[in-house]
Parts: structure tokens; C-alpha cells; sequence
């Protein structure tokens, strides 16, 4: 047992020194699939979908202010791309608990008020969440269909590089990851970091 | 940029309201500016661009540089400056920057009000830059980009810590007492 303490400890002090992405899954790792409680009160997994060659999933809530600053941009994402079989899944990683304005009742309330046209789907125990290692909000997933059938991870990061104002972003990654998977080339940039809200954990 | 003494805006207005007298007026003009100079009585509050917060991060400093990263917008954040500001109040060994994250062009409108209804005398720089991928990893690779964040560095012994979270009072102090010692 105290062997144990002493290489987790030792781990610990590594991965706070390196400085690198701690947990969660990475750029080619395969998508772990989930079974996640939507909206509409049907659960969704990522074969639930069956002509997805992809998804554009999205850690995003209805309280955090920068969630909210992209939603419009979230729902041009889904109109943009679903028809060419990257749809977006929205997934709510925050504990009701912890964040009440983020409720399941309250996310139904936000996905009829906004007419959002994906699945937007709770993370009641943050499992999913913690195995992905989405970090804050809005945190994009970029999923491409691997021909083995499973889900492999293109992209992690923000949706462009303005959050103010979409119009004047001068790169929007998530647009040009799609665009060159859909081209059938690589991804440009696979990561990228943006200031967003916390994750509120539950105890 | 504004530099401020509170005390001293509030009887420079005082004064002006009531002046039929120049000559006072342009006495507490000149006190107001020996004021505004010296490292104790002034507070910056402006908007900067990264390279004055890099400025910061690599000083050379007898103090600890303590560099909160929050926003008018973020309730964890707000929960904690009170123990920054608190910190700055009563440990002058320690540097105390509220690293707002707010948007530029609400800077009068939001943040100025907040740092005046909230009393906070610690250096308030608004962070005006947008590309927001082009400098947090300089920040800190480590950081996701989530806040509240802070950076403290100990410029003496280039101790560093970056911790991605709310901080309770007694985890700042612990954090503080760990870089000192």
C-alpha cells in the first residue's frame, strides 16, 4: 500500500512537471462510445446514428457565458455539416448539483428555447466527460468513422479563435478539420486551447 | 491607462467642486501625481496587450508574483478575489495582479464598475487578447484555459505553481507559504 502512495505520488509529480494534458483521451485515440440520456428523453450513443461518418461533439452548458456565445455558432456547425454526415451531439458535463442552471429540466428549457437541432444530452454521472478529458466550455471533440466502424478522434480544442465575435475569427478550426476530413486529407491543426468556464464537479 | 489613489480622486473633486481657489487645486494636482508614482499608493487599471503580463511573469522581484486569471462573468472567480485581495492588503512581500478576462470594449462598462462596487485596490489588467491559442500555453503549458487560474512565482528561487481552480483561502495561503519557505 504505501508502495503504492509512493508511485502514484511520484506519478503525480511527474505529470505536474511535464506539463502535458494529464487524462482524458487524445488526437487518433479512438471516441469511447457512451449511453447518454438526450432532451427528448431518449438515450444516444454514438451508433445510435446511423449514417454518421462522424460528429462534432460538444461539451457545452446553458451557464457558462462562453457556451452561450457560441451556441449560434454550434447550430450553424450542425446545419453546415450534418447533411454531409458530421452532426453535432452536445453533451451537458456539468453536476446539477453543482451548477442548478445546468439541471436536465433546465436543458430542455435551453434546447426548445434556442430550437437546437442535435441531441443534447446529459452526462449525469461525468463519466464521459472525465474519459474524454474535456477540460472547460465549450470543449469540441472532432470524430471521424474509422473503417472498422468505431470513432476516432481528429480534433480536440475550441470552435475558432474568436470568441467575441465569429465574424472576425481568422481561423475557425473546427470548420477546417471537417472540411479536410470530408476532402479526405489530414487535419491541419489537431489542438488547440481557449479560455472558457470550468467544469463544475460534482463531490 | 489609469492610475489611481482613491482617496486622494475623492478630494481632488471635493476641492474642485468647491474652488474658487486654483492655487489648491493645482497643489493637490501636483500631491495626486508624487502620489500616483509611488509603488504604494497606485492601482493599474488598464488595458493591456500579453507582453505585460510577460513583463510580469519574468521580472526581477524581491516579491512573489502572485497572477490571478478571472472574469466579471465567472461566479468561482469572483468567489475567490476576496482572498487576492486580501492578499494584497496585508502581505506587501506579495504582488497581487487580477488578471481580467473580460472583453476589451466592456472594460469601462463592466470591469471598472465591478473593481469599484467590489472596493478592489489590488492591479487590475484587462488581458486584450482574443486569439486566445496564441498565449495560454506561454502562460502555462499545463493550462486548459478553464478559469479561475493562477500563477504564483517565486522570482528568487524560479519556483513556480499553476493551479487550474477555484482556491480556497487556505489553500492560497498554503500555496504562498510553500513558494516562500
Amino acid at each position: 500500500m504505501q508502495f503504492l502512495k509512493t508511485v502514484v505520488l511520484a506519478l503525480t509529480l511527474v505529470f505536474a512537471t511535464t506539463g502535458e494534458r494529464m487524462e482524458g483521451l487524445q488526437v487518433g485515440d479512438k471516441a469511447v462510445d457512451f449511453n447518454l440520456k438526450n432532451v427528448d428523453g431518449k438515450m444516444i450513443s454514438l451508433k445510435t446514428n446511423k449514417n454518421a461518418k462522424g460528429y462534432i461533439l460538444v461539451f457545452t452548458c446553458n451557464t457558462c457565458p462562453y457556451s452561450v456565445m457560441y451556441e449560434d455558432r454550434i447550430i450553424a456547425l450542425h446545419k453546415k455539416y450534418a447533411e454531409q454526415g458530421y452532426p453535432v451531439l452536445a453533451i451537458q458535463p456539468n453536476d446539477p448539483q453543482k451548477s442548478p442552471g445546468d439541471s436536465f429540466e433546465n436543458m430542455q428549457v435551453r434546447a426548445k428555447e434556442k430550437g437546437f437541432p442535435f441531441p443534447y444530452v446529459m452526462d449525469e454521472t461525468q463519466e464521459v466527460t472525465k474519459t474524454y478529458g474535456a477540460t472547460n466550455t465549450p470543449h469540441v471533440y472532432v470524430l471521424n468513422k474509422t473503417t472498422g466502424g468505431d470513432f476516432k478522434i481528429e480534433y480536440i480544442g475550441a470552435i475558432d479563435n474568436n470568441s467575441r465575435n465569429a465574424e472576425a475569427a481568422s481561423k475557425r478550426y473546427v470548420e477546417e478539420a471537417l472540411d479536410n476530413l470530408i476532402g479526405g486529407g489530414d487535419v491541419p491543426i489537431t489542438t488547440t486551447k481557449a479560455i472558457g468556464c470550468t467544469i463544475k464537479w460534482g463531490e | 491607462m489609469l492610475l489611481r489613489s482613491n482617496g486622494l480622486m475623492t478630494f481632488l473633486s471635493m476641492k474642485s467642486r468647491s474652488s474658487a481657489y486654483p492655487l489648491t487645486l493645482a497643489w493637490a494636482l501636483l500631491l495626486w501625481s508624487a502620489l500616483a508614482c509611488s509603488p504604494q499608493g497606485e492601482q493599474r487599471l488598464e488595458v493591456v496587450k500579453f507582453d505585460a503580463l510577460d513583463e510580469l511573469i519574468n521580472r526581477d522581484s524581491e516579491q512573489l508574483e502572485v497572477i490571478n486569471f478571472w472574469a466579471t462573468w465567472c461566479k468561482p472567480c469572483i468567489k475567490e478575489l476576496p482572498y487576492f485581495e486580501e492578499l494584497h492588503s496585508e502581505n506587501e512581500s506579495v504582488h497581487v495582479t487580477l488578471v481580467s478576462l473580460d472583453f476589451a470594449d466592456e472594460f469601462e462598462k463592466k470591469v471598472v464598475p465591478f473593481v469599484d462596487s467590489r472596493g478592489l485596490s489590488a492591479d487590475v489588467l484587462l488581458l486584450d487578447e482574443i486569439d486566445y491559442n496564441a498565449w495560454i500555453d506561454r502562460v502555462d503549458p499545463s493550462w486548459s484555459g478553464a478559469i479561475p487560474a493562477t500563477l504564483l512565482i517565486n522570482h528568487r528561487t524560479n519556483k513556480r505553481r499553476f493551479v487550474e481552480k477555484e482556491l480556497t483561502k487556505e489553500e492560497l495561503e498554503s500555496i504562498i507559504s510553500e513558494l516562500t519557505n
